[in-house]
């Protein structure tokens, strides 16, 4: 909005600043190595090359085999993907699909398109502070159940689940588990063996990647089909030329992030508790939404009672201060968050959440900063908010 | 996203607050939707809107609308102020988004709804004024959403 001010960017879940040595790594791929990898001559080998190279790298980070890794264009594609394809190859067992209210809508609306196509799924409820409840999973396990998706970290209260405790009720039960990881992958360690996931998403500009590029990590002997038919790329199950430079900084991206992620989401974890802390002491009627410990080390969501979202997310903003809410208003329907709605905030209290999420570069001077604006701003919408006159008039 | 006069209205809000036995009051949308206006008139013994506030939960485009409902109201008989259309609000403000419009339609249900208090407490009927909803949305079908 204003140029000369400063800005604090702190909606690092929506998407990350592409990391310098990422862009680094990518630029000879696009005016020097441009060859296609499936082209014949040793000038494009250098490309396949490239992308074999980061596949390795990807793979390892999950210890997965490089031959699991199926690159997408993006996070969205790999959760279609992993939902149809599993729906279709394993229609003859059954017809049944687990997964939660709090699922990314790449998920959620797939879900409700195949119930449109004759598939029954199974919403599991989440605790108050965004846990799947996991004797409800097992219950909801029947004989025609074939896929079980539950995210790994929610994108909007930052809520871990207990994805190692699924993937072991999923093995037990032989049923397929995918879960969408696109905001706990790079933040979180991940081992695909050890939580028995069998298909995982990932987005590369959650950490500090390009945008444009993902993958889908399915397990050796899942049997699911190609999603888009073409040529003969990544295993004859996901056509297209590669994205050569988008996976070479998909790569870079993610080994920098593997590099970092100890000194990294300790700092962050600190300085997240700090903001919070603040908020919390110095807001009154404010309430922290989702888990106190078991969130994304980034990730601080708030719900400022008697306010709306997006009037507090266009004032902060008039203080350079980039974040996001759950409100209707931000979502462009007439409800808020579903969400917020399944941890069971009623709609006027879900309107006026806040969501700001940290990254490496993210100081305390900022927070302070934004601990007093949010001050400021919330006490200054009150003012106008007739629903704090009642409450007020009530005392 | 809005108008540079959306966002005049939205950081600098005309007539906040409060009247103390106000002549009349009219509260209208629900929270649920995340928008609820409550706008105070005072109005004279000839009928004219001395004064009007508002208080308004809601979006940057409710603040905004709440604030030029005000603004177009006061100083306005109430036969006048009756005529004040959610079109108006709008053009005022130049213009809002197709998702906000809405909002200007709560502005003007909030004017008529402060409008028909003052009528039922001075036993007076006011041509052209309706009851008014409680809830803007009462009625209106929702879209239903593509997958």
């Amino acid at each position: 909005m204003n140029d000369d001010k400063r800005m604090i960017y702190l909606d690092n879940a929506a998407t990350t600043k592409t990391a310098p040595e990422v862009v680094e790594a990518m630029l000879p791929y696009f005016t020097e190595l441009y060859g296609n990898p499936s082209s014949v001559y040793q000038f494009a080998q250098k490309s396949k090359e490239a992308v074999a190279a980061s596949r390795e790298t990807i793979a390892g980070a999950l210890g997965a085999k490089p031959e699991e890794i199926y690159f997408t264009a993006g996070g969205t594609e790999a959760d279609n993907w992993a939902i149809k394809a599993a729906a279709e190859a394993y229609r003859a067992k059954g017809n049944h699909i687990i997964t939660s209210k709090i699922e990314h809508h790449a998920v959620l609306h797939t879900c409700q398109w195949l119930e449109k196509q004759g598939f029954e799924v199974t919403y599991l409820d989440v605790d108050e502070t965004g846990i799947v409840k996991l004797d409800q999973l097992e219950r909801a396990i029947r004989p025609e159940t074939i896929l079980i998706s539950v995210m790994f970290a929610n994108n909007e209260i930052g809520t871990i689940q207990p994805v190692k405790e699924i993937g072991q009720i999923a093995r037990r039960h032989g049923v397929l588990f995918h879960t969408d990881a696109v905001q706990a992958f790079g933040q979180l360690p991940i081992q695909v063996d050890e939580m028995n996931i069998d298909m995982l998403s990932s987005s590369g500009h959650k950490l500090n990647g390009p945008k444009g590029i993902g993958f889908l990590y399915i397990r050796k002997g899942v049997k699911i089909r190609s999603f888009v038919h073409g040529g003969a790329q990544e295993r004859k199950r996901r056509a297209g030329t590669e994205n050569v430079p988008g996976i070479v900084g998909y790569a870079a991206a993610v080994e920098r992030a593997v590099r970092t992620m100890e000194q990294r989401t300790a700092r962050e974890r600190e300085l997240r508790d700090y903001l919070i802390s603040r908020v919390l002491a110095e807001v009154p009627y404010t309430r922290l939404n989702g888990h106190r410990t078991k969130r994304l080390p980034n990730n601080a969501n708030f719900s400022f009672q008697f306010v709306e979202g997006e009037s507090l997310l266009i004032m902060l903003d008039m203080e350079g201060i980039c974040g996001s809410s759950g409100s209707a208003c931000t979502s462009g329907s007439l409800d808020p968050s579903h969400v917020l709605l399944a941890i069971g905030l009623p709609h006027e209290i879900a309107h006026g959440s806040l969501r700001l999420t940290l990254s490496e570069e993210t100081t305390k001077e900022e927070l302070d900063y934004v601990a007093e604006a949010i001050k400021k701003i919330v006490e200054r919408l009150r003012g106008m908010s007739p629903l704090y006159e009642d409450f007020i008039r009530r005392q | 996203m809005y108008s540079e006069k959306v966002m005049d209205h939205f950081q600098n809000p005309r007539n906040v607050g409060e009247i103390e036995d106000a002549s009349g009051v009219g509260t209208v949308g629900n929270a649920k939707c995340g928008d609820i206006m409550r706008i105070y008139l005072d109005i004279d013994e000839n009928q004219v809107i001395r004064d009007v506030k508002f208080k308004t939960f809601g979006c940057g485009a409710a603040i905004a609308t709440s604030s030029m409902a005000t603004e177009l109201v006061k100083g306005k008989d109430i036969h006048e102020a009756l005529k004040v259309t959610n079109k108006a609000v709008m053009e005022a403000l130049d213009g809002l988004p197709p998702v906000k419009v809405h909002c200007s339609l709560l502005a003007e249900e909030a004017i008529h709804a402060a409008l028909w208090d003052y009528a039922e407490k001075h036993g007076i009927q006011i041509e052209g004024l309706e009851k008014p909803k409680s809830d803007i949305h009462e009625g209106e079908e929702e879209e239903s959403e593509e997958y």
